[in-house]
């Protein structure tokens, strides 16, 4: 399951680029910092491979196992 | 299947560093070594002046700030007189390479028993983008505003060439922080010269390309293609040495 932390989030964009399934794009509501932050559009699809978490320079994104289908 | 859980080594706050810098990766991947060797209480963070300065806020665990460049030679004196701390300077290539050349030269050479994590950016990103050491050949900055040109400035620094031919340091390896597969040989890079540490190896040296989208003027995913074609070419990923075996 991938739990993103939209408060640390920047805005950068590394994680929609990285991702191999392009399930993650940024959303239109913006955090308490102004920044718009990613939203995954079909949770169903992750199969966890925390390449996300891996490029997030502010470790904005946590990935546990089980949660969504892996 | 992969877990990932944020390290406690860095505060529960956005960092001080600019959207898309990969100097934050930087030191997130410190901690979450750290993390894995259980280390985080023994270590310690010797800051030096840059934007590698804005840890002092975002770094929980002990540090020490320092003059600037000389966090080596400050490293040295606590080593020496901690063995047994996990001791560790984060510089950045303005530090480093330009006013604290001398300094991490000497330690090195000595072999002294700490780490060196080099955040390599081709710029001085705290102060507005002036030339480093490192510019590339043709990089525009503000001291530099037709690009670089090697008649009058010479040409960029290899940090981990120059380290590599000294006979005392065993690990002195380069890594790229613009792909995955990148910060993850990083990570490995930088969990074996802290365990080198701990063993009583030597002196380690870690360097890591990072960006500047600020100073380069850039957006954060240009940087990512930018280093692509430009630096990586020129400062070469490997492991420059390892007599860590």
């Amino acid at each position: 399951m991938v739990q993103i932390n939209e408060n640390l989030c920047k805005n950068c964009g590394y994680c929609v680029k990285f991702c191999p399934k392009k399930i993650l794009e940024i959303g239109t509501v913006r955090n308490r910092r102004g920044q718009f932050y990613p939203v995954m559009t079909d949770e169903e699809k992750c199969i966890t491979c925390a390449i996300c978490a891996t490029m997030c320079p502010e470790g904005a994104i946590e990935v546990t196992e089980g949660g969504s289908k892996a | 299947m992969a877990e990932y859980k944020r390290s406690s080594m860095i505060a529960e706050s956005p960092s001080g560093y600019c959207p898309g810098c990969l100097h934050a990766l930087a030191t997130r991947l410190v901690s979450d070594v750290l993390d894995e060797l259980g280390q985080g209480d023994n270590s310690l963070n010797v800051i030096s002046v840059g934007c590698s300065a804005l840890n002092l806020l975002y770094w929980c665990g002990d540090n020490l700030s320092v003059a600037h460049g000389r966090a080596p030679a400050a490293a040295t004196g606590i080593k020496r007189t901690n063995p047994e701390r996990l001791v560790f300077a984060y510089q950045g290539d303005g530090d480093l390479a330009a006013i604290g050349l001398s300094e991490i030269m000497s330690a090195a050479n000595r072999g002294e028993n700490f780490t060196v994590i080099f955040a390599n950016n081709q710029t001085y990103g705290m102060t507005g983008g002036q030339m480093a050491p490192t510019t590339l050949i043709g990089q525009k900055t503000t001291t530099t505003v037709y690009g670089r040109d090697p008649q009058t400035t010479g040409y960029p620094m290899k940090m981990c060439e120059l380290i590599s031919t000294l006979e005392a340091p065993v690990y002195v390896a380069r890594f790229a922080l613009n792909s995955p597969k990148g910060v993850r040989d990083a990570k490995a890079g930088i969990k074996k010269a802290f365990q080198a540490q701990l063993d009583g190896k030597g002196f380690t040296f870690v360097e890591l390309l990072t960006n500047c989208p600020t100073n380069w003027h850039m957006t954060p995913l240009q940087t990512l293609d930018y280093m692509n074609t430009n630096t990586i070419p020129y400062f070469k990923p490997g492991v420059y040495k390892d007599k860590t075996e």
